[in-house]
């Protein structure tokens, strides 16, 4: 398996070693590994020359840039009001029932991820979650329990 | 140039100029807490909002430049709601534990509740919601978040100024807070202990590490002598903090109320500053000879200058190649320190282990240095305590001292006579102009070409100066340098001091001697000196370290009786096993992330 170090690497020579590259290979990270860690973070900024503060900075703004540990699937679920109105509470139990964790926790097996999350543009399929970057709209606990039995499985 | 109403007062100011800055020219104060003469704007903190009359929403004035025909008013009755509604909402935010905080009395955000009659809480108090606690780690500066109205100067200082950027913003909203990389303590990151953000901290998140409650406590120890030595800059910034205008010389008083104070040795950093130039500036010479002469590979130059300790530990995070370069004197402070428990004992015939070494410095990071492990040369901790010019003048106004009305005193003896080279150590350029008076007359026996020996190609306020100076007709000893070229360069701020050094590493410099003051102007802009700072105030307090300088009756270090004295009874030369025992040191390589 590449180190963090080497996935860095690439992803600096990919999107280049200026300032504005530090979003992308962000991005990027998250997508490979689910997390920024601290080493990570201080490989970014060795790559880009850039203070590891800065970076720190950065990731900790964006929501979706986690700095804490995540499971492989990260499951977000949309705490805003159209969602809320349309039955939220519901599937947010469901979920925590099934994997018996709670929002902001992440189950032991390091597996799956639970979060809130601000409006992901779903509003007219609500309620809506996303797991990694995938969404799952109109949701009742009858299917997100099938949804979720799927990445059980996985 | 654009023509505008203020307050119904017509003004012209040139086009670029903010609403901010065409109030001034008219006598109207703005409040501002985010907004800072030596950084860029912010316009974060919105209490310097003001009504453009035609505007639906009120503008920050520190942020919006000027345009034709404007008509704003900054006391509307409008602009007063808004602005007494966004210090309320600050303080709902800020730990308003007033009488319990070392900045009571010079706090910004205190001056602005306390103008705008901030009573009754309207807001919430949220404070009690966080859970904060003070970053005590640093020996330098303590960082306590609950203080904190994130107005952002102390993150725009470490990054413009200094080019450091150990501050960030972290997370948003609410959560914002300003953090270092995952929260570290400052003293496990890469700040270097300057002390610019303290400077420019509005309120108490940002303030030097006190030590005075141990100072008198040594004072009043009947058992120990109590030795104070004052760095160069601190005479030309402590009458700021107690009642005079930036630029005012105070060193007699100082020194009389140093003695008030009970010190039972007042001395003089000055003394190890013109002692640093005998070493430094023979090292200097040594290393040209060297590379000229010996061809010795292993000898780096340019040589770069060692006396502030921000800047040290800045290379050491950031340049670390480029260690071997750094002079190995230690600073004017520890070469002071380590002498006072063993030179300064045995003249005086006292037990080192009873010296308490006190140092006065105009810096944050000579905190830090004095307890670096290097820092023991005497079989003691050399400097036991660092106290900035704001706490001496603190000790000054708990001890009920008049010290506007005290008469000039003198410095004791010995290690308290100086020369004008060893004041100027406390402005940018000075130990060039210091080191140079000395080396050139060493190596040519004639003094520096320059009128009245001021040397003036190094001074300035400009981020980087360069100067050379052409050595000929040498003393026999030194024919290898005949027709060499002495160039050098100056640099203050750790921004300024990045480009010189990458310059450096590019290749494209090609220099001697370097010298860098971590702080914007050298010492006399230091972060522990009086608040608040800008240009113009520490250009005034250059012109009186050079007034300081030329009223001297000494001007260069070699000339300094006491130096002639300490070489012919204790060190032997410049040098010397004596000295690299006591007054040189080496540096370490630290992370530069």
């Amino acid at each position: 398996m590449e180190t963090v170090q080497d996935l860095v690497h690439v992803l600096a020579d990919k999107h280049g070693r200026t300032r504005e590259s530090l979003l992308p290979i962000l991005q990027d990270i998250v997508e490979e590994r689910r997390y920024l860690s601290k080493e990570v973070m201080v490989d970014v900024a060795r790559e880009l020359d850039i203070s590891a503060a800065d970076v720190f900075g950065v990731a900790t703004f964006y929501t979706f840039l986690d700095t804490v540990e995540r499971g492989k699937y990260v499951i977000r679920v949309c705490k805003t009001i159209s969602c809320s109105m349309k039955g939220k509470g519901d599937v947010l139990a469901t979920i925590e029932e099934m994997l018996k964790i709670k929002p902001g926790e992440t189950t032991p097996d390091k597996k799956f991820s639970l979060l809130e999350t601000n409006c992901i543009g779903w509003c007219h399929k609500a309620p809506a979650i996303l797991i990694n970057d995938t969404p799952y709209t109109e949701l009742t606990p009858e299917k997100v329990t099938e949804i979720l039995r799927e990445y059980i499985k996985k | 140039m654009i023509n505008l109403s203020i307050n119904g007062l017509l003004v012209e100011v040139p086009e670029g100029t903010t609403i901010l800055e065409a109030a001034k020219k008219l006598n109207f104060r703005i409040p501002t807490l985010c907004n800072h003469d030596d950084l860029c704007v912010a316009g974060n903190c919105r209490v310097c909002v003001i009504e453009q009359l035609g505007a639906r929403t009120l503008t920050a004035a520190c942020a919006t430049p000027v345009s034709e025909g404007m008509q704003i008013l900054t006391n509307s009755l409008k602009v007063r709601a808004a602005r007494k509604h966004i210090i309320e909402l600050l303080l709902s935010e800020h730990n308003a534990d007033c009488t319990k905080c070392y900045k009571n009395g010079k706090c910004e955000l205190q001056n602005l509740a306390n103008e705008f009659s901030v009573g009754d809480h309207l807001f919430l108090d949220l404070i009690d919601l966080k859970d904060y606690t003070i970053d005590k780690f640093s020996p330098s500066i303590q960082k306590d978040d609950s203080k904190c109205i994130r107005c952002q100067r102390c993150v725009r200082t470490c990054e413009e100024l200094q080019g450091v950027n150990a501050l960030t913003v972290a997370y948003k909203g609410e959560h914002q807070k300003i953090s270092t990389f995952e929260d570290l303590s400052m003293a496990e990151v890469i700040c270097t202990s300057c002390g610019q953000c303290v400077n420019r901290c509005p309120t108490g998140a940002l303030t030097e590490r006190t030590y005075l409650d141990e100072v008198w406590d040594a004072i009043l120890d009947p058992e120990k002598h109590v030795v104070v030595q004052t760095a160069p800059a601190v005479r030309v910034g402590l009458g700021e903090e107690l009642g005079l205008d930036a630029g005012n010389r105070v060193t007699g008083k100082m020194v009389a109320a140093l003695k008030r104070l009970g010190f039972n040795s007042v001395l003089d950093t000055d003394f190890s500053a013109d002692l640093t130039i005998m070493e430094e500036g023979t090292e200097l010479l040594m290393r040209l000879k060297k590379v000229l002469v010996d061809k010795d590979e292993s000898v780096a130059l340019p040589m770069t200058t060692s006396c502030s300790p921000g800047w040290v530990k800045f290379i050491e995070h950031a340049f670390p190649e480029y260690l071997p370069n750094v002079s190995t004197c230690k600073s004017p402070q520890q070469m002071f320190g380590a002498l006072a428990k063993t030179y300064f004992a045995k003249v005086r015939n006292l037990d080192p282990k009873n010296i308490v070494s006190v140092s006065i410095m105009p810096c944050t990071a000579k905190k830090y240095e004095a307890n670096r492990p290097e820092m023991r040369s005497s079989g003691f901790k050399d400097v036991d305590f660092v106290l900035t010019t704001r706490e001496l003048s603190r000790m000054i106004r708990q001890a009920g001292i008049n010290f506007n009305k005290l008469e000039e005193d003198k410095y004791d003896s010995i290690m308290g006579v100086s020369t004008g080279a060893g004041v100027i150590f406390g402005a940018t350029g000075g130990v060039m102009e210091a080191a140079l008076r000395t080396a050139y007359e060493l190596v040519t026996g004639r003094e520096v070409p320059f009128e009245n020996l001021n040397i003036e190609p190094v001074r300035g306020m400009e981020g980087v100066r360069k100067a050379s100076i052409m050595i000929e007709d040498c003393k026999p000893e030194w024919k290898f340098l005949e027709g060499v070229e002495l160039k050098c360069v100056v640099a203050h701020g750790l921004v300024n001091a990045r480009k010189v050094m990458q310059d450096l590493k590019d290749g494209k410099l090609d220099v001697h001697f370097i010298e860098i003051m971590a702080c914007p102007g050298g010492c006399l802009g230091g972060g522990g000196q009086p608040i608040p700072t800008n240009e113009e105030i520490r250009r005034k307090r250059a012109e009186a370290i050079y007034e300081e300088d030329m009223s001297m009756e000494y001007r260069k270090s070699h000339e300094n009786p006491e130096i002639v004295a300490i070489y012919r009874d204790f060190l032997g030369e410049p040098l010397g096993h004596k000295s690299h025992q006591l007054l040189h040191t080496h540096y370490k390589e630290r992370d530069r992330y």
